[in-house]
């Protein structure tokens, strides 16, 4: 049944990719990628105790980590980048 | 060309399948998309995607690094790039055919050459028939290391890792050579930082990031912890010194992001990380230096110790933290220069 | 009791799959971004909490169980976190919830 979950998962994926192809700002698309990356920690996890290899672990918990600093990055810059622009507008 | 198509369908299961057409998906969305932002939202799920793959095909290694690179680090110094410049591309009106002709071309010619490549897996390719059997043999008895990977990476190939160290070394002194002038004149030209960013950017980030703030002190010791284990865990499941140097920085990218980038230099002084960068290279070079001294060839580490194995224990030890080192401090020198430039 | 585990670790790992669907699913087709966030920050973590708890009780007490307990404890710090900070971002830069119907 590591079958099933992992094509729920799978499933799970493909709704969030769509989510982050059809967007209309940016912050569904961060939503999305967001999500994403949380359904590919499970999607490494179930992948390990499928081949039985459970060094598979280390890399989803990489995984978590990056995910949240990709997040809070790119966040940061959005704003920050958009501030910048504003100050641009404001001072021309 | 039957057997041919049978061969293809043994090996590529259906997760290999869904996971590549996704990845075909992003690509072209990410092409297609205006916002440069969003461009590079999508390219951190086109590099999640290929950490799967990689883990699909059992190359969790591959997988690990290209995880904590590809969706982490690259994302971070893509989008610092953006602040300096337009967030939308420029439109394009004319159509260009010969690029299109040229890329088809290309492509082409290469599927082409693959057709003579062997099957993917086969048994009797010329990869795994001359040097690979002797690796996976030898391997456990000369080294003794439970991780192939690193065993090879690291000893029986401790030449291209060397190779690899230097340039990630040379494009840190790069980007630190072509940027460093820059900041020192902007510094001259206006002296203490300005007030004006520094409180607008303080005042904006404490409304927005008390939760961030507690939350990131809870997680920075645990990310440079598990560096730590990532490091040192190489020889025995996937990690090693790349993919630790990379968490390593990440935490001090997530720190700088979060409390700005002065905090973060106070932390860790530009002077000091440059210091860093070539340490690790030292380290590997004197690992190979030592070996000379000790009577062996440059980079043999079973003259080491006493007993072979260890020797080679402690020159993987070693060099792994070299590697570790250079990668990390690259990689802060990298982000504080990127990061500290569009600030006004 | 074995096959009470076993049970016990398919039933969540069936639970975990359904929530991350339906957080999928309300992703797609909620109609507003702060309503999407809802459905997806919520689900994402829930249902990523009782599949690696399903996985926990597969592997029995070992080190692969205590890396699962780690990932579900970053994951259960991170994953409300990013969504806060998500939503913050969004309503700093301006983006407005939709408070009436599309169609009136």
């Amino acid at each position: 049944m590591f079958i099933a979950a992992m094509l729920g998962v799978l499933a799970t994926m493909l709704l969030a990719l769509v989510r982050a192809l059809k967007g209309p700002t940016v912050y569904d698309r961060v939503l999305a990628v967001n999500m994403f990356g949380t359904k590919t920690v499970l999607l490494l996890a179930v992948i390990g105790f499928l081949t039985g290899r459970p060094d598979f672990l280390d890399l989803s918990l990489v995984y978590v980590l990056i995910n949240f600093i990709g997040t809070i990055a790119i966040l940061k810059f959005v704003e920050f980048g958009s501030q910048a622009s504003n100050k641009e507008e404001a001072r021309a | 060309m039957s057997d041919f198509i049978a061969d293809i369908a043994l090996q590529i299961n259906l997760v290999d399948i869904v996971l590549l057409a996704f990845l075909v998906v992003v690509a072209g969305a990410v092409i297609q998309v205006r916002d440069l932002f969003e461009a590079v939202v999508l390219l951190g799920i086109f590099s999640l995607l290929s950490a799967c793959i990689f883990t699909t095909l059992d190359a969790v290694d591959v997988a690990f690094t290209e995880a904590a690179v590809g969706a982490g680090i690259s994302t971070v110094l893509f989008l610092a790039t953006l602040t300096l410049t337009a967030r939308e591309e420029k439109a394009q009106y004319r159509h260009s055919w010969s690029g299109f002709i040229v890329c088809t071309l290309t492509g082409g010619a290469l599927i082409y050459g693959t057709l003579d490549m062997p099957h993917f897996g086969e048994l009797n390719a010329p990869i795994h028939r001359h040097v690979a059997p002797r690796y996976i043999v030898e391997s456990p008895e000369e080294i003794g290391v439970p991780n192939m990977v690193t065993s090879v990476l690291a000893s029986y190939r401790g030449y291209d890792t060397l190779g690899e160290t230097t340039v990630i070394f040379t494009a840190g002194l790069t980007v630190l050579l072509l940027l460093r002038r820059d900041r020192r004149s902007r510094d001259r030209s206006t002296s203490p930082p300005t007030i004006e960013t520094t409180d607008r950017r303080g005042s904006h980030t404490m409304r927005h990031a008390m939760v961030l703030r507690v939350m990131s002190k809870l997680f920075i010791p645990l990310i440079l912890l598990f560096a730590l284990y990532v490091q040192f865990h190489g020889d025995f499941g996937p990690g090693g010194g790349f993919q630790a140097g990379v968490i390593f920085a990440a935490a001090f990218v997530l720190y700088a992001l979060i409390h700005g980038i002065e905090a973060a230099q106070r932390v860790a002084p530009t002077a000091r990380v440059q210091v860093f960068v070539a340490l690790g290279l030292l380290l590997f070079i004197g690992t190979g230096l030592a070996s000379l001294f000790a009577g062996g060839n440059f980079l043999e580490y079973k003259v080491l110790a006493h007993q072979a194995s260890h020797g080679e224990h402690l020159g993987i030890l070693f060099i792994e933290l070299g590697v570790g080192i250079t990668v990390a401090a690259v990689i802060i020198n990298t982000f504080f220069f990127f990061a500290g430039r569009g600030r006004t | 009791m074995d096959t009470l585990i076993h049970l016990a670790s398919w039933l969540c790992l069936l639970l975990g799959c359904c929530f991350c669907l339906i957080g999928g699913v309300g992703l797609l087709r909620l109609p507003d971004f702060y309503s999407r966030i809802h459905g997806g920050g919520v689900t994402d973590t829930l249902g990523a909490g009782l599949v690696i708890s399903g996985l926990m009780l597969q592997g029995g007490l070992s080190l692969t169980t205590a890396k699962l307990a780690m990932i579900l404890l970053f994951l259960l710090l991170t994953s409300p976190v990013a969504t806060h900070a998500i939503a913050r971002a969004a309503q700093h830069s301006g983006l407005k919830p939709q408070v009436t119907d599309a169609a009136a």
